[in-house]
């Protein structure tokens, strides 16, 4: 069914059109004045998650620059600085399951972990590299079908944990010769390839993040209005208003006329 | 950093910043000379910016030093120089204006909040038109229209009409606002731009369905920001209860600044390779142009109250800019430009000229008309004066862009276009006349509700109305200043858009 996915696929936009026509009907249709205002907000709520769809980008993660917390990592002490780098061996480790062989995928990582630590040295691209890991870890998570996610660190944890041991011994030259080649080029590859981090594109949040300051005004301004109007007329149902506006103009006959 | 290299952003800053020192200052005379001279400091800088973009071309500034298509730019041409101006100028002759007025119409303890609204108000205008990004455009627009949903409300101590004139005006603004924010968001989509002239360059030959769509989304929601046809039942109403002086203002300024908007997108952002765009002038402004002449006209020529007769007629004159919009030549262009500039003048003069019938009548239905010659002579002249600009009466400004309105129709093939333009002026003739009757012919009430003092308006509202009056028929008669600007400004959008010259 071809068109079937093709809806499911985009679900997310289904949902902002029938946002965005139900807040539309609602200003029309009815006639409080505050429900007009509920209704205006759900229309600018489906403009939000628009623009918000326009931001996400498949297997990208939140802009935030994660550098202090890699920092840690390659101390291998501290302890948000294991959990990350626990996390990004998990990540490696799932990935180059699907490249190679199980028992040769762990034997390499503690070797590419080091092949990561001795390639850059210096401490900016240290943290770049352990970046892209994370990164990397994030794009891997769909992708682990094997099992739910919630098992797959009960697993990997001992691996990673044991990668940290390796971690802390100096590196050890000539890797290649000890562990699977195979494997190593793949995890090697990985390493590489995760170098381009993707981010979510983050200039439609804050795009929207004042589109949502500018409609909160709105509202504000329209629920201000319409506590004056109550005052004024004593009542805030549209037909109401516009009768009493009639009479006022014309005199009771006309609205009289109208009610008619 | 010197003067002349930040010159671009203080049209904006100033009032934006200075605008909540007003709420500091006591009440009484101090908020309105502390507003006045903010629009003054502001309309200098606008006097500035304009000779500057006239010697050396188009400007651009990187708001705080960032780097466009990034960063916000603002990017001045002729064209929207034309318009600073003329904000800034309908500003600095208004708030002036406002006091006598606004002491009358408006709580002694709002008048704080009225003129820190109205400088906001105009930062919001004055931003829409310098910013050369597009989601910029979104921001100063909502700054302008919430400020003026709060001005119009003010009315109600007048009448209470005004607190459903700006709910209605309100709503119907939001979801313009919001028409508009979804075609931009689309447009982000197809581009991952929002710089006007980057949106520009990488538009270039791309007419998919994304960017129809949002090219769509624009089109009615600026049309609904600037009352074209039938998007206009806000503005009668918003425009009649508004306090007197607000009215002025933003009949002058609002809808003309939402018209170069849709200038500057349909010339400067889509061009002529969009493949809609020639569809939309044929198909939607041409007819929706010449049906608003028509209409709102009409419907002018049975108002009992003057202000709702004059809002009336923006919506028909709102039809003369589309029309000429629509042609899609310099001549049209230039025509269009040159009327945005004259129709704030002859409507700012007028909706002054109400605002001193209501300052001693305190009405402003036809009946406090009635003998007003007698009553108020300087006022009376000065009404009948821009009435005969908005008619087009040679020596006036009207003339001046009916002249080249007509020149562009007959230039561009559309002769019946011509014809439809000039009976539309003769509704206005009928309009105009029929209060010049009720002023000239009529005896003034000797008592009653409308029996008003032989009793002229207070100086300070007369000269400022005289200025515009004055401004009328200065333009009408040295007609080379705008047309010379406009033409400039046709000639580098039309360029820019990819047409024929």
């Amino acid at each position: 069914m071809g068109w079937f996915e093709f809806v499911l696929d985009r679900y997310n936009y289904w949902i902002v059109i029938v946002l965005m026509m139900t807040g539309l009907y609602i200003v029309f249709a009815r006639g409080n004045l505050v429900k007009k205002i509920v209704g205006l907000n759900l229309f600018q709520t489906s403009v939000f998650i628009f623009y918000i769809t326009i931001g996400k980008i498949a297997g990208g993660t939140a802009p935030i620059y994660i550098d202090g917390e890699l920092d840690h990592g390659d101390d291998a002490g501290h302890g948000e600085g294991v959990a990350a780098g626990h996390e990004t061996v998990v990540g490696d480790g799932s990935e180059s399951l699907h490249q190679a062989p199980a028992e040769d995928g762990a034997n390499a990582l503690p070797h590419a972990e080091e092949h990561a630590s001795e390639a850059l040295s210096s401490k900016i691209e240290n943290t770049f590299a352990a970046n892209d890991l994370k990164a990397g870890l994030e794009s891997v998570e769909p992708s682990a079908d094997a099992g739910s996610l919630h098992t797959a660190p009960d697993g990997a944890d001992k691996i990673a944990n044991d990668s940290l041991l390796h971690l802390e011994k100096p590196a050890a030259p000539g890797f290649e010769v000890e562990g699977g080649a195979d494997a190593a080029n793949a995890l090697a590859d990985v390493v590489h390839h995760s170098s381009e981090v993707i981010y979510t594109n983050p200039l439609p949040h804050v795009l929207i993040l004042t589109a949502i300051v500018v409609g909160v005004a709105t509202t504000a301004v329209g629920l201000a209005l319409a506590v004056r109007i109550r005052e004024a007329y004593g009542t805030i149902e549209e037909d109401e208003l516009e009768t009493m506006d009639n009479v006022a103009e014309f005199g009771d006959t006309a609205a009289a006329g109208l009610a008619s | 950093m010197n003067f002349a290299e930040q010159l671009p952003v203080l049209p904006v800053i100033t009032p934006l910043i200075l605008a909540p020192v007003t709420l500091l200052l006591p009440q009484g005379r101090a908020p309105h000379l502390f507003a006045t001279f903010v629009s003054w400091l502001t309309f200098a800088a606008c006097a500035f910016l304009l000779a500057a973009v006239s010697d050396v071309g188009v400007i651009s500034y990187h708001l705080g030093d960032w780097a466009p298509p990034l960063g916000i730019e603002y990017r001045i041409d002729l064209a929207n120089a034309l318009v600073l101006m003329l904000v800034s100028g309908i500003a600095a002759v208004v708030f002036p204006f406002a006091y006598a007025s606004v002491r009358l119409e408006i709580d002694e303890r709002q008048s704080t909040f009225f003129y820190c609204a109205m400088l906001i108000c105009m930062t919001g205008l004055l931003g829409v038109t310098i910013t050369g990004d597009a989601f910029n455009v979104f921001v100063f627009l909502e700054i302008s229209s919430l400020s003026t949903y709060a001005l119009i409300a003010m009315g109600a101590r007048r009448d209470r009409r005004a607190l459903t004139a700006a709910f209605n005006y309100l709503v119907m603004g939001t979801i313009g606002a919001t028409f508009f924010v979804i075609g931009i968001g689309l447009l982000y989509q197809a581009t991952g731009t929002l710089n006007m002239a980057d949106l520009h360059d990488k538009l270039a030959g791309n007419s998919s369905r994304v960017v129809g769509a949002g090219f769509a989304f624009i089109v009615v929601g600026v049309g609904l920001k600037l009352a074209m046809f039938p998007l206009h039942l806000w503005l009668p109403n918003a425009y009649a209860h508004a306090p007197s002086a607000v009215s002025a203002f933003i009949a002058a300024t609002a809808t003309k600044v939402a018209v170069y908007v849709l200038i500057r997108f349909f010339y400067s952002v889509f061009g002529f390779d969009f493949a809609f765009e020639a569809a939309a002038f044929t198909w939607v402004l041409l007819p929706l142009g010449l049906a608003g002449m028509f209409v709102a006209s009409f419907v002018a020529l049975f108002q009992e109250d003057v202000k709702r007769m004059l809002a009336y007629s923006s919506v028909a004159q709102i039809g003369y800019m589309l029309l000429g919009l629509s042609f899609a030549t310099v001549e049209g262009l230039t025509a269009t430009l040159v009327h945005v500039f004259n129709h704030a003048l002859m409507k700012g003069a007028l909706f002054m000229a109400v605002a001193c019938v209501v300052f001693r009548a305190g009405s402003h239905s036809i009946d406090a008309f009635a003998g007003l010659s007698k009553r108020m002579p300087v006022t009376t002249w000065a009404f009948i004066l821009s009435g005969l600009s908005l008619i087009g009466v040679p020596l006036t400004v009207g003339f001046v862009s009916k002249w080249y309105l007509l020149e562009a129709a007959f230039a561009a093939g559309h002769w019946y276009a011509g014809f439809l333009i000039v009976a539309s002026s003769l509704i206005a003739v009928l309009y105009i006349g029929r209060i010049a009757e009720v002023m000239l012919l009529r005896e003034p009430h000797e008592e009653g509700r409308y029996a008003i003092p032989a009793k002229d308006a207070p100086l300070s509202m007369l000269i400022p109305m005289w200025v515009l009056v004055g401004a009328n028929i200065y333009f009408g008669v040295r007609t080379g200043l705008t047309v010379d600007i406009a033409t400039r400004a046709a000639e580098a959008l039309m360029l820019t858009a990819g047409g024929a010259p």
